[in-house]
């Protein structure tokens, strides 16, 4: 195994990916005060998580129909202004039931 | 010694996303190791870059023996969506962030610490950013460790029930600004769209790496375009 290569190939990840991070936060300290950027800044995070969520949580564990089901359960939760925590849980919890019940079920 | 409270918080808040992170970078060193790599080169790729798509497409090209240009290219098109993270986040910083701890703070800019530091109501101090970063930071690092290791030491169906934490924590965070601000639900529902169209569409595949900047960009700036706020407005910082 070439080691040389494989260190110089992670390390130019490790510093570009650095670079790319830190260059917004250590050079651009100034707030913005155009209303368009601002808002588009300010709505990038829920774009973002919408983007993360949909539909790959219908395919993150081992079933789809786990999958909808701990999606149920976390909109549901959240709905009702549950913690962070509390969802993330509950909806794990349902997951790993459903699995469990659906092999039962198959067995 | 009495921990800071905004650093507990952070901790706190990084407890869902270092489980999902556990799950995730589980499945990373487990295909690293696949490949034929070390578990301290899988463990050193994932302290120092500490990014999911990066890290396999870069261990993918690694593994070719592709060129390093390559290499570069590929992790910077692929993390190129950081920058407009950074770049939202450093508005809800306060005074105290000097050049050291926003060098310190770069470091752990993941596209979940992300999103749970910008739905933080007012100033984001860095001793929370700490606390927010150290737990997934472990939990990735960790994971990595033990799916290079040993890939069957836990149970297949607990990780795959794990991989689903993640996604919970972000429908938490989602859906309380939608429901009070219909801008906020009208840009969820877009980019949802916009993500869903990418995934289903074989045409797509070939840009999927683009596919979280794309939806980022489209889905804020229609919503920018017809919801602008006003100066002062900010909808988490409304009162409940």
């Amino acid at each position: 195994m070439d080691y040389t290569r494989i260190l110089i190939s992670i390390f130019i990840m490790a510093a570009l990916t650095y670079i790319i991070r830190m260059v917004p936060m250590v050079f651009f300290k100034k707030k913005i005060k155009n209303i368009y950027i601002k808002s588009f800044l300010d709505y990038v995070p829920y774009a973002v998580l919408g983007a993360m969520t949909f539909p790959e949580i219908l395919y993150s564990t081992s079933s789809m129909i786990a999958g909808g089901i701990a999606l149920a359960v976390a909109l549901l939760l959240a709905f009702f202004k549950k913690g962070l925590l509390t969802v993330s849980l509950s909806a794990t919890a349902a997951a790993y039931i459903t699995q469990k019940v659906i092999d039962y079920i198959i067995k | 010694m009495k921990l800071d409270k905004d650093f507990v918080n952070g901790l706190k808040a990084g407890i869902p996303i270092a489980l999902g992170y556990l799950s995730v970078s589980f499945a990373f060193g487990i295909t690293a190791s696949n490949g034929g790599l070390p578990a301290w080169i899988n463990g050193l790729i994932s302290l120092t870059n500490l990014t999911s798509a990066g890290q396999v497409a870069g261990v993918q090209l690694i593994l070719e023996k592709a060129p390093i240009i390559s290499i570069a290219i590929t992790t910077f098109i692929i993390n190129i969506r950081y920058m407009l993270m950074s770049l939202s986040l450093v508005q809800k910083m306060g005074k105290d962030m000097t050049l050291k701890r926003r060098l310190l703070i770069s470091y752990g800019i993941t596209d979940e610490i992300f999103a749970v530091a910008s739905q933080q109501k007012g100033i984001i101090t860095h001793k929370f950013m700490y606390g927010l970063i150290l737990l997934p930071v472990i939990g990735w690092v960790s994971g990595t460790l033990i799916g290079s290791f040993a890939g069957n030491i836990l149970p297949m169906d607990l990780v795959a029930a794990l991989s689903v934490a993640i996604y919970g924590m972000f429908i938490a965070i989602i859906v309380p600004p939608c429901k009070q601000s219909f801008a906020c639900m009208f840009v969820v529902i877009i980019s949802i769209a916009i993500s869903c169209l990418l995934y289903y569409i074989p045409i797509f595949k070939s840009i999927s790496n683009w596919s979280i900047i794309i939806c980022a960009v489209i889905a804020a700036g229609i919503g920018a375009l017809l919801f602008p706020k006003k100066a002062d407005e900010d909808m988490e910082d409304n009162p409940e």
